[in-house]
């Protein structure tokens, strides 16, 4: 069987209805699980980014990327593995302030992946942590274990890419003098 | 028409001027309940813009595949919601596959009620998303002359493609002012990509050196109304080619450097070249299945050269050395210009032996019986001459499709319809219908079966209405002969439900009021052939062929290509 390695995909879109279904059919189309996903606005108006993760082979991803770029709202999309770009999550986590109070190791942890603090009350407190997927997975094994948090919730995984990714912007600007003088 | 005082007028008005700014002369339709006020305001324009009543939407989808593929134009549907909308899905993939510009526009309820699963709900922009180029629901008046613009835009440029436009009863029903629209070019899509000149010199190049160069030529050439540019170019080159099942028309049959079809139930000189060439070059094809085999001994040992509009075909399924991406009308004259003559006659030449050996063993016998029943091949070929072989040949899907295409000989460009991509049986009737609107200068000859036949059998009722002048032969086995044939060849002729019991075809288009012919004898063929082209209109020849004929030579599924049967 061939190789499956986890590709993070970057796609730039219109902003319409229905463009995260066409997107997402793709998948559906070759049986492939999205690992995670974040969808937001760009830094061009009207204009929205995805950051997809999946695993799979180097034949599929192949496909996909061919048959998303092929969307017409699609305005490009690229793959990349993971020592081609610098990625981030972020993740929240609500913790009992009893456990936490009654338990040196929770504080410490806390400290010790340098966590930011969003809200303390007499109930809870509310914990933020951005960083890599194994740090987030290897941070919340350790509180659970203690079995102090009482919410957990991350984001798909966001991403930069090492290789200089042509501005949007300047592509389609580009594209519009082409046609407009074609 | 209704027009209030401010001039404004029913988005069904805008929508029906909007077509008529596109150049829309003909609408294949079906009226509903969720589309009624469209239909009410085509009332005022019949004297611009001709509606055909189909009996069934998949018809309606059909007819505007066979107006779009014989005319170059956009065709155009129009239904309803619901039923009437989801019925229109076969011909929209199968547009899809084939490439071919159609533009269906289905009723939707209105906006407030979407959701609530009202009478005749369905989510049919959700739908037909994963099966069309670009689907999209019309919610208000204001933005129907936009949105029209941009459908015939995406239909028909670049890999030309299906639209589906959903329009909210309530978007039919407002009332907004008529803006005519334009689209200059769509930002996130690059319908006409930047030619890469390197490509182009290293394609020329790796032609120039080639000894060995084989063409692939596929229906791009006729999208991107390529033909002259295709001929300068194997000319200039002295390239055979041979051609997909959707490029068989590309160039006259009858040209030297035209070796005929490629694939499983092509011509074998094609095949087995295709693994003896040393530079393919494909031409707006897209390396089906059924035209490489076994993709592991496919073309192997040649360089490949792939010129194609749409970037997501190169390298799909045949690594690809050199991709030429851009519109083939322009890659091609600038291949053209790079190419130096060669003498390829010996090249050539070697096609023939191939050639030869199937005319002895398959084509004469096909062609030339002395005894026996109607052989498929001899009907085709004797309605092919009889036309001069100058008719469009519309098919349905099956071993008709194959004979017809095999046998039929092709003098000018887009004479074939037939559905290549989704097999589609029903295609014929109701495209055949579309043909003699897209071309009314034609004779167009349908050749279906009686499996196909009665999938949209309903169509005769729009033949009768319109009196379409459609030549329609029914190749009649009582069998559903391809399914059949590969029952006898890979399941031990074990004949599940391929036997058909028909009906008495000559009595059901009779109720129609459409004159027929019934042949069952050799000597009969030619002057009943005659009789139809002769007759003015419709007219159904109905010829009882061999029950177990079959469509020879053939590659086995998941074969090499070149290892063509021969016979049985």
């Amino acid at each position: 069987m061939e190789k499956e390695l986890l590709y993070t995909i970057i796609v730039h879109s219109e902003n319409i209805s229905g463009i995260l279904n066409q997107v997402a059919s793709v998948f559906t189309r070759l049986q492939v699980n999205i690992e995670s996903l974040n969808v937001s606005a760009s830094s061009m108006k009207n204009v929205h980014k995805f950051t997809i993760t999946c695993k799979t082979t180097a034949r599929n991803i192949d496909k996909i990327l061919k048959q998303i770029n092929k969307k017409l709202d699609v305005i490009n999309a690229s793959c990349y593995v993971d020592d081609e770009i610098f990625k981030s999550e972020i993740a929240m986590f609500k913790i009992s302030t009893d456990e936490f109070q009654n338990c040196e190791d929770t504080s410490r942890l806390l400290r010790g992946y340098n966590t930011h603090i969003v809200e303390v009350t007499p109930e809870y407190l509310v914990v933020e942590f951005a960083g890599a997927t194994e740090a987030i997975d290897s941070l919340y094994a350790e509180l659970d274990r203690i079995g102090c948090v009482r919410q957990f919730v991350r984001s798909g995984r966001v991403a930069v890419t090492a290789s200089p990714l042509e501005k949007v912007s300047e592509l389609l600007s580009k594209r519009e003098r082409r046609y407009m003088t074609r | 028409m209704d027009m209030n005082d401010n001039g404004q007028v029913s988005g069904a008005e805008i929508l029906i001027r909007s077509l008529l700014r596109e150049g829309v002369d003909t609408i294949f339709g079906y009226p509903g309940g969720a589309i009624m006020p469209v239909y009410d305001a085509l009332m005022d324009h019949l004297d611009e813009v001709e509606h055909i009543l189909v009996r069934h939407e998949q018809g309606a989808t059909h007819a505007a595949e066979g107006y779009a593929r014989s005319s170059g134009k956009v065709g155009v549907c129009l239904v309803t919601g619901g039923p009437g909308a989801t019925n229109t899905l076969t011909g929209i993939a199968d547009a899809m596959l084939d490439s071919t510009p159609v533009v269906v526009i289905a009723g939707q309820i209105a906006v407030d009620m979407i959701g609530t699963d009202a009478f005749q709900e369905v989510d049919f922009t959700c739908v037909t998303q994963p099966i069309c180029k670009w689907s999209y629901q019309i919610s208000s008046p204001e933005e129907i002359s936009r949105v029209v613009a941009r459908a015939f835009y995406v239909a028909k440029h670049g890999r030309p493609g299906p639209v589906v436009l959903s329009i909210a009863k309530n978007a039919q029903t407002g009332m907004a002012s008529y803006r005519p629209e334009k689209l200059d070019y769509i930002r996130s899509y690059d319908d006409d990509p930047e030619i890469d000149i390197t490509r182009i010199r290293e394609a020329a190049a790796a032609i120039n050196s080639a000894r060995r160069p084989f063409v692939l030529a596929g229906q791009g050439i006729e999208l991107g109304d390529a033909q002259e540019e295709f001929r300068a170019f194997v000319e200039k080159g002295a390239l055979p080619f041979g051609c997909t099942l959707l490029g068989l028309s590309v160039m006259p049959s009858s040209h030297p450097l035209n070796k005929g079809m490629l694939g499983m139930h092509g011509n074998w000189c094609n095949n087995v070249k295709t693994n003896e060439c040393d530079v393919l070059i494909a031409v707006g094809m897209r390396f089906d299945d059924r035209v490489t085999g076994d993709l592991s001994t496919y073309a192997r040992q040649a360089k490949v050269i792939h010129l194609d509009i749409d970037p997501s075909e190169i390298g799909k399924n045949v690594p690809v050395d050199i991709p030429v991406i851009g519109n083939c009308r322009k890659t091609l004259a600038m291949l053209t210009e790079r190419l130096v003559k060669v003498d390829r006659s010996e090249w050539d030449a070697s096609f023939d032996r191939y050639r030869k050996e199937e005319y002895d063993r398959v084509i004469v016998k096909e062609l030339y019986p002395q005894e026996g029943p109607l052989n498929m091949g001899e009907v085709v070929n004797a309605v092919s001459e009889a036309t001069g072989h100058d008719a469009v040949l519309v098919t349905d899907v099956g071993q008709n499709q194959m004979m017809a295409s095999r046998y039929f000989r092709y003098s000018r460009k887009r004479s074939i319809i037939t559905s290549g991509g989704m097999g589609t049986m029903g295609f014929g009737l109701p495209a055949a219908i579309g043909a003699t609107f897209g071309c009314p200068d034609r004779t167009v000859c349908l050749f279906m079966g009686d499996g196909g036949l009665q999938m949209t059998v309903e169509e005769l009722g729009t033949v009768m209405e319109y009196r379409t002048p459609v030549k329609m032969i029914l190749l009649n086995n009582n069998y559903l002969g391809n399914v059949r044939q590969w029952q006898e060849l890979f399941f031990n002729r074990r004949y599940a439900f391929t036997h058909l019991m028909n009906p008495d075809f000559q009595v059901l288009v009779s109720a129609y009021g459409i004159p027929s012919r019934r042949v069952t004898r050799r000597e009969d063929l030619a002057d009943a052939v005659r009789e139809m082209l002769s007759t003015d209109g419709p007219f159904f020849l109905e010829a009882c062929v061999a029950e177990e004929g079959n469509v020879m030579p053939m590659t086995p599924p998941g074969q090499s290509i070149d290892n063509m049967l021969m016979e049985c």
